[in-house]
Order: structure tokens, then sequence, then C-alpha cells
């Protein structure tokens, strides 16, 4: 199947071209001026600028800044980072502590007396309990906040659902946790990754790494809504995209294939060779995870051997056939899971795999192998060069514009194949380009609704001690993060965002953030007048 | 119901072009309304195969009883009795039934099968639009911002792509929320030189402003329309009767219901779900009036659930299931059960446990498509698909 996002650009690309040809001035030749130069930056590498940031790159020279800004550990971060991540306790916890504190079906609880529940006064002392029913929210808040932890429980799971909901924008990040775990405990999982992403969008100084897991996670997007996939994204992002974003391209690759979040999200892992099953069913061979998966698998799943060519690397028009899509299929077949819905982790499944031959693009891959076959795949693709090209372009396309110069696209790529896909010397080459601090990019692209909500809420320099509203506005805006269900993840150019509801909503959070109407968000009273200028067209750019 | 012309000239005088293009569409146009029941319903305990013993064999617990069955008359099929409001509209003819209908798609994933069934292409994943979207004819010009609404937060997967469509959570809230600024953003908007914005930001304020008219009538639903109590599936249905009488353009609707998948405790949880569903439905029906005439609703689920009841009083994951295609249009084959009936003997049933797929989910929706919208192309609207199957269609709209 062809997608339209890039085949389009592809097309206008070819406009250009003819333009240029027709005599027309090459806009990515017009050079900016110093000050647009630092605005542009911080629109792309960054989130949108914070008031100062414009001076504080000035003074040390944007050059200077992206320079740091590809070695991430020289960055020093800014201490608010740690501060709000403290309380988002699963951030750090691998899949199997995960699946362990936060199961995906919670027991039910012993219900409490003899009507199934408890009241007030088994936990409170009458004057607690007039503290409690009396004043305004906020006194209720600091009392249940005041609390110990067990009693606070134990008074939380006597609250009505609504009046705990009530409370949840209004309280610290662990009475909100707490309030969340009362209902279904592996919530809790989402929103500190949804809450972490956007106080780290928010504060980091490290803003091109945050601007490049949004990107690459999107590249290789997995849906958190898809079965036990919320068990695995935390990590997910932290192990296999993180670390990569400015690494090699062919780690982040192979780090992506062999997780539990992908390998379940495109089905590779009920992926098998139908006679295998076959076989195993007659000599009954095979411990109890094989039974399971025996039971699912039906034989071998295209899924993942398709969006890894067409999305994860060579792209729609890179060259593939059919054909290879089933080939590497088989090649995949036995990289499965163990445990999916509990502790998840990758194995391969000798017994499950296709060992007969395989010819993928053209490269023989020998009869009676194992794991071999799904690695060889992985480095072939990888060393592609379609992949430099599709990958070059993709990246071009959020840095620079929806149809970005070619001859840029093919610098970036000859880059990418010279060093074996270093991302960090690919965003360099994007990065110092003359196609980038020119007129042909200024303004170029259309914010997504995370960039406008981060960037304005940025330019608003908001104190956010609640993300989640936030996070709200972005779902309701059209994003949801971390559910984009399609395996394309969302689209990186104007079209996708333009339409009326998304436009209205646009206006409408703008005046809401800027008459500080968000729980958790707070803005300067002087900032009222800005929701004008932030709904407006021009702040929809960056 | 205030008429279309009363409506028009209270703001005549300076004819602003969002008024000039509702003008220009014409009158009482034919609108498709789709309807999604998101985690698969048990089609079998909705409409009920009541004189198959075997659907009693394989259902001890959760068989609707044929005492309580209303009957559809036709020898086989009886309607879930909190689907009353639905058997109403059958005896009037404006409600006709397509029973094993659905994707030949094997997927058991809600996730899956629901996004296929939205975007009208089974089995591609890929596919960026959906086939309500690409149902709609072209119509560069004279189109009105409301021509495709689908209801709730977000457009929903059905509606998007390349024809401008709006989602409207409610009238109520479609509108520029801080009034002071609403001249200034739409001066900014309409005086932007920037070419992407520029139409979108257009079409923003005209919907703006015209569901601010249609929110300004006072409006209390049709007699004998009563939306069940608290059902957000009726609030939805009821913001589409209201933009369908405010004779705004509106060609194409959508709005879902969730929580069908009933795994356990079955009996309960669907007499809920049917009554709401069917509830919403007839007032929906009773709203519209003789508008009736111009409506047709089809509803889909992603797949239907298994034969046989499971261990815990519900059913799990199926195949086929039932669509209902309500209209008060002539045109509509309406009092019966269509489609091929596969039948619930062992041997007949999909991989031995489902309800198999007699008809392909594209034929329906390609009949409703093609008739009711006018579509001549229906392969265009499901690329991919078994063109002539579509073409053909199963004689719901009179075909």
């Amino acid at each position: 199947m062809r997608r339209p996002g890039l085949s389009k650009s592809i097309a206008a690309l070819c406009c250009v071209s003819v333009l240029v040809a027709a005599g027309a001035p090459d806009p990515f030749r017009q050079k900016l001026d110093a000050d647009r130069r630092v605005e542009h930056t911080l629109n792309r590498a960054a989130f949108g600028a914070r008031p100062g940031d414009a001076e504080r790159v000035k003074k040390m020279g944007v050059d200077k800044w992206i320079a740091q800004q590809l070695e991430t550990a020289k960055v020093e971060e800014n201490p608010v980072v740690a501060d709000r991540l403290k309380a988002l306790a699963t951030l750090n916890l691998s899949i199997e502590q995960i699946a362990g504190q936060y199961p995906l079906r919670a027991d039910k609880k012993p219900k409490k007396g003899d009507d199934g529940k408890a009241s007030f006064r088994d936990v409170l002392s009458v004057e607690e309990i007039r503290k409690l029913r009396q004043g305004p929210a906020e006194e209720k808040l600091a009392f249940l906040e005041a609390l110990p932890k067990d009693k606070r429980q134990a008074v939380l799971e006597t609250l009505p659902q609504q009046v705990r909901r009530g409370m949840m924008g209004l309280g610290s990040a662990e009475l909100r946790r707490e309030i969340v775990a009362l209902g279904q405990p592996v919530a809790i999982v989402g929103l500190d990754l949804v809450e972490g992403k956007l106080y780290r969008a928010l504060y980091s100084n490290r803003q091109l790494e945050e601007v490049l897991v949004d990107f690459w996670f999107n590249h290789f997007n997995v849906y958190m809504n898809k079965g036990p996939e919320r068990l695995f994204l935390t990590d997910y992002e932290r192990e296999a995209i993180r670390p990569h974003v400015l690494g090699n391209f062919h780690d982040m690759l192979l780090a992506t294939a062999k997780h539990p979040a992908m390998l379940y999200y495109l089905d590779n892992w009920q992926s098998v060779d139908p006679t295998a099953l076959e076989q195993m069913a007659k000599r009954r061979r095979g411990g109890s995870e094989m039974k399971q998966l025996s039971k699912r698998a039906r034989g071998l799943n295209e899924n993942y051997a398709r969006e890894l060519m067409e999305l994860h690397t060579m792209g729609v028009d890179g060259g593939y056939t059919q054909q290879d899509v089933v080939e590497v299929a088989r090649a995949f077949t036995g990289w499965t899971l163990r445990n999916p819905r509990g502790g998840a982790a990758y194995y391969f499944a000798l017994m499950l795999h296709d060992k007969r031959a395989k010819t993928v693009l053209g490269q023989k891959l020998a009869a009676g192998r194992g794991e071999e076959d799904g690695l060889d795949v992985l480095r072939l693709l990888s060393r592609h060069p379609a992949t430099a090209k599709f990958i070059s372009m993709k990246l071009a396309q959020r840095f620079v514009a929806d149809a970005p110069p070619p001859a840029l696209v093919d610098r970036m790529a000859a880059t990418f194949r010279k060093t074996d896909g270093n991302l960090r010397e690919v965003m360099r080459t994007l990065l110092t380009s003359n196609e980038f601090f020119s007129e042909g990019a200024w303004r170029a692209k259309l914010k997504s609704p995370l960039e406008i909500v981060v960037s304005a809420a940025r330019a608003l320099d908001a104190d956010v001690t609640n993300a989640l509203p936030l996070a709200k506005s972005i779902e309701e805006l059209g994003q949801p993060l971390y559910r984009k269900e399609e395996p394309t993840g969302y689209y990186n150019t104007a079209e996708e965002w333009t339409n009326t509801a998304g436009l209205l909503g646009r206006m409408n959070f703008a005046a809401s953030l800027a008459s500080n109407q968000f729980q958790g968000t707070k803005v300067a009273a002087s900032h009222a007048k800005m929701g004008v200028a932030l709904g407006g067209p021009e702040f929809q750019r960056r | 119901m205030l008429s279309r012309r009363v409506f028009l000239s209270g703001a005549a005088c300076v004819a602003p072009l969002w008024l000039q293009r509702a003008a220009a569409a014409s009158s009482r146009r034919k609108i498709l309304v789709a309807v999604f029941q998101r985690g698969a319903m048990d089609g079998l305990n909705a409409v009920i195969p009541h004189t198959d013993e075997v659907y009693y064999k394989a259902r001890p617990s959760i068989a609707i009883p044929k005492s309580d069955v209303l009957d559809l008359g036709d020898g086989r099929f009886g309607l879930h009795p909190a689907l009353a409001p639905l058997h109403a509209l059958w005896n009037r003819k404006q409600l006709a039934i397509v029973h094993a209908a659905g994707s030949h798609d094997l997927t058991r994933s809600h996730f899956d099968a629901q996004d296929y069934m939205e975007s009208g292409t089974p089995g591609l994943k890929s596919t960026r639009d959906g086939w309500l979207n690409r149902a709609l004819p072209p119509m560069p010009d004279a189109k009105t911002p409301l021509r495709a609404v689908s209801i709730g937060p977000r457009l929903a997967r059905t509606l998007r792509g390349a024809n401008s469509a709006v989602a409207i959570n409610s009238i109520r809230d479609f509108k520029v929320r801080d009034r002071g600024s609403k001249d200034e953003l739409e001066s900014m908007y309409s005086g932007t030189a920037d070419a992407t914005l520029a139409a979108p930001g257009r079409d923003t304020f005209e919907a703006v402003k015209l569901v601010e008219k249609i929110d300004k009538q006072p409006y209390t639903p049709a007699a004998g329309a009563k939306y069940p109590v608290g059902s957000s599936f009726g609030a939805s249905l009821q913001q589409i009767a209201r933009l369908v009488k405010a004779d705004v353009g509106l060609e194409v609707a959508f709005a879902d219901i969730g929580g069908w998948d009933t795994h356990n405790n079955e009996s309960a949880r669907l007499q809920g779900l049917l009554t709401d569903f069917a509830g919403s439905l007839g007032a929906f029906a009773a709203d519209l009036g003789d508008r009736f005439e111009d409506v047709t609703v089809v509803t889909m689920s992603e797949f239907g659930r298994t034969v046989r009841e499971n261990g815990s009083g519900g059913t799990d994951h199926g195949h086929a299931n039932a669509m209902f295609v309500l209209s008060g249009s002539a045109a509509l084959s309406g009092g019966k059960v269509h489609g091929r009936w596969p039948g619930l003997a062992p041997e007949l049933l999909h991989e031995g446990r489902d309800l198999a797929v007699a008809t392909d989910f594209r034929a329906v929706l390609g009949e409703v498509v093609s008739r009711q919208l006018g579509v001549k192309d229906v392969a265009r609207v499901f690329p991919g698909g078994p063109a002539a199957v579509v073409a053909k269609g199963v004689g719901v709209m009179g075909a």
C-alpha cells in the first residue's frame, strides 16, 4: 500500500525543481539573518523558545549551541526535570517490575464491612472528618496530603469516585498516582510515560534529544492500547529508542526488532513456520509456552516484515517486492515472546523457525540457520542505500520542510552511508546546512498538537506541576501521545493537522492557557492577552 | 421545526460566504449516518436464530428464551427484547438487517478489525483515510463547512481523509471560547498569507458561525422522541438530528457506541447495551420525523462473537455479525433479513467455532453509499475490495 504522505512530498519535490529550473529564486538558497537563525533553531531543534532562550543562544552562538546539543552528555540538565520526574516511579522500572507491580488485571480487593464499604469513621476521628468535609477544596487537599500514606489510602477508598477524580487535578503527583491506583494500577504506567515526556519537552536543556526521541518513537511507532503494550512502552522508549537517537541506526533497528513492544504490536511473536507447528503437534514436543503460542499462532504473519521495509527502513518506493516481504517474514519466524502478558521477554524459538533457504533483496540466506537469518536481514536493510535515503528524507521533512530540497537529502544520505548509519553525523549534516538556515525552511512547518501545546507553554514560561491536562489538550487536538494506532506514526506534514476541528481547538487551547485555566499549570497574569497571538496563524508555524 | 427559509432569511442582508454556500447546497439532500459498535456486538443474541435448536444448545445460560424473542415473522429470526424500538421500525419497514455480514480478514484483534472496518480495506494497515470520507462525492466549490461531521472529540478514522470533515463533540461547545478575541482571530486567519491555514481557517469560522446559529435556535426533540437519559450515544444522535433538521448541507455523519466486548456476564450487559442502542436509534428516527425519509443509518461492529458461550457467562471473539440499516426512505427494502444465512451446524462454522461471513461488509456499505450518496464508482471507495461483490450489493436499498 502506498502512503500518500511521502509520495506527495516527492511529487512536490519535482515541482520545486521545475521552479528552480525556470529561473525562480530558490528559497532554500536564501540565507536567514542572525536573529531569525536563532528563532528558527529553537523552533526546530527544540520545542520553541522559553523567555531568555533566544538571548542565551545568540550570546553563545547558534553553531556552538547546535554542536552542544549534538553531544547530549555535555549539556547540563535543568534540575526542574529531575524534580518533576521523581514522582513518576514507573519510568525507571523494567518490564518485569512493571508487570509485577502494576498488573494488567488487578485482583479485586477484599471488601470491608457488611455493606462492602468502609466509612470515614473507621479511619478518621470526628475532628478529622469535620476538617475533610468543610472548607474549600485546597484545605481538604492539604489535609489529605498531610495524612500518612496508609491512612490517606484508606480515606481515598471511602470517597466516591467522582470526588476522587475531582481531586486529581488539584493535588500533587503522588496523590494523583494514588487515586489512579485505586481504579486501575496499570493506568499509572501510561500516565507516567505521558507526563514524563511532557516535562522533558517543557524543561529539558537537552532539547534536541527530546525532539529526536519524539521523532524516532514515532518512526518506530507502537500503540499503547493494544493488548499488554502498556507494560512495554516505558522500557521501549527508554532502552530501544532514547539511547540511539544520536547513535547508530542499526543499533536502534535491532533494539526495536527484539523489543516486546514491537514484537507484540506488529504480531511477529505469533509468526511461525506452519510446518514446524505441524511437526510439533506430531511429536508432542515443546514446553507449555510453546503450546500456548501454538494455540494462537497459525503460521506466517507478514505484518512486521512489511512494515520493517516500508516504514522502518527502505520506504514504500525502496525497491522491495511482495516476495521479499514473504522471505523477510520467514527470516523472522521464531522471534517471539516469553510470557507476553507478564514480564515479557524476547527469545528466539528455533523450533518455530523456518529453516529453509531464503532470498532477500537478491541476497541468499542459507538453509539450516536460526536467529542469524533475522540479524542478517536487519544488517542488510540498515546498509541498503534506499534506507539511507528514506531516513534522510524523513528527518529533513521533520527539520526543514514538508518538501525538503533533494540536494540536502542526498548529502544526508551520503553521510548515512559513509558513517554506516551514524545518526549524530547525519543530524550534523542537516543542522549545519545552508538549506536548514534558509528562507525556504523559515516557518515552513506546521506545528503538531504536541508542538503547539509545548511551545505555547514554553513561550509563556508556564510552571507545570501536572502535565496531564495539557496531554488531554494534545489528545483533543488529534495527537493522543503513545496512542497512534497505525504503524505509520503521525505524519510529518501539514496536511495531517489542518482540519477545522483542529484549528478551533488550537485557538481555544491558547485562550485557556493564557488565561490560566489549566489545572496544574500556572501562567503569569501579565500573559492574559497572549491567547490571540498563540492561537493565531503565525504561532501555528515553526 | 424551524423551516429552512426562516432560518436563512434571519441573516440575509450581509450574505456571508457560509450562507451562500449553505444556500447553494441543495435543500433536503440525502444523508448517510454510520454507527460503529465498538467491542464486537454479539449479533447472535441481538438478531436471534430462534428457530434453530443449535443456538439454544450452544448457549445454555445466555440464550434468549423463545418466549422473549421479538419474532421477525420470517420463520428464522427474532430480535432481543431490548431491541423493541427497532422492532417498531421493522414493522414499519424502516429497518433492514443483514445477518452473517463482516470482514473476511481473520484477525480477532479489536484494534486491527476496527481499523480495517473504518478504513474499509481489510488486511491493509496503511490505508490512511476512511471509507466514509472517500464516499463523499467530490464537490470543490459548493461545499458547506458541515458536510461531514463526526461526533466526538476527534475525527473518527472512518471520516478521515482528503475531504474536509469536522469533529463536533457537542454543538454547544463548538465555538470560539474567548468571545472577546473572536473577531481578531478571524481577521488574523482571513488576512493570513499562509495558504495552508487560510482555507481551514475560513472553514472553521464559517462552521462556528453556522453551529452557533443552530445552537441559538430553541431545540426540543420532536414529539415521541425520547433519547435515553444519560446515554452518550443518544446524545450523539441527537446532535446529528439537530444538524439534519437545520439544513446546513450535512451529507455524512459518524457516531459510535462502545462496551460490546461481553466476555462475561453477557445477559445483563447486553440488556443494557441494546436498550441504549435501540432506544437512541428509535428516538433518532422519531426526532427526524419526515426527514427520516432522507436519512439512512448503517451500523457495524468489528466482528461477531463465538456461537458457543464461554465459561463465564459470555462469548469470545468470533467472526460474522449482524448489520442494521435504518431509513425512512421508500428505497429501503425493510422488514427483511438480507444476506445468505450460513447456518450454525458445527461443520458450517468458521474455524469450527464462529458464524461464517456470508456477506462482505463492504457489499452492504457499498450499496448504501451508492444508493444514498449517489456514488457511481464504489470500487474507489473500497479499493482492493471484491469490486463485483461490492458493486452488486445485497439488496437492502432495493437494488
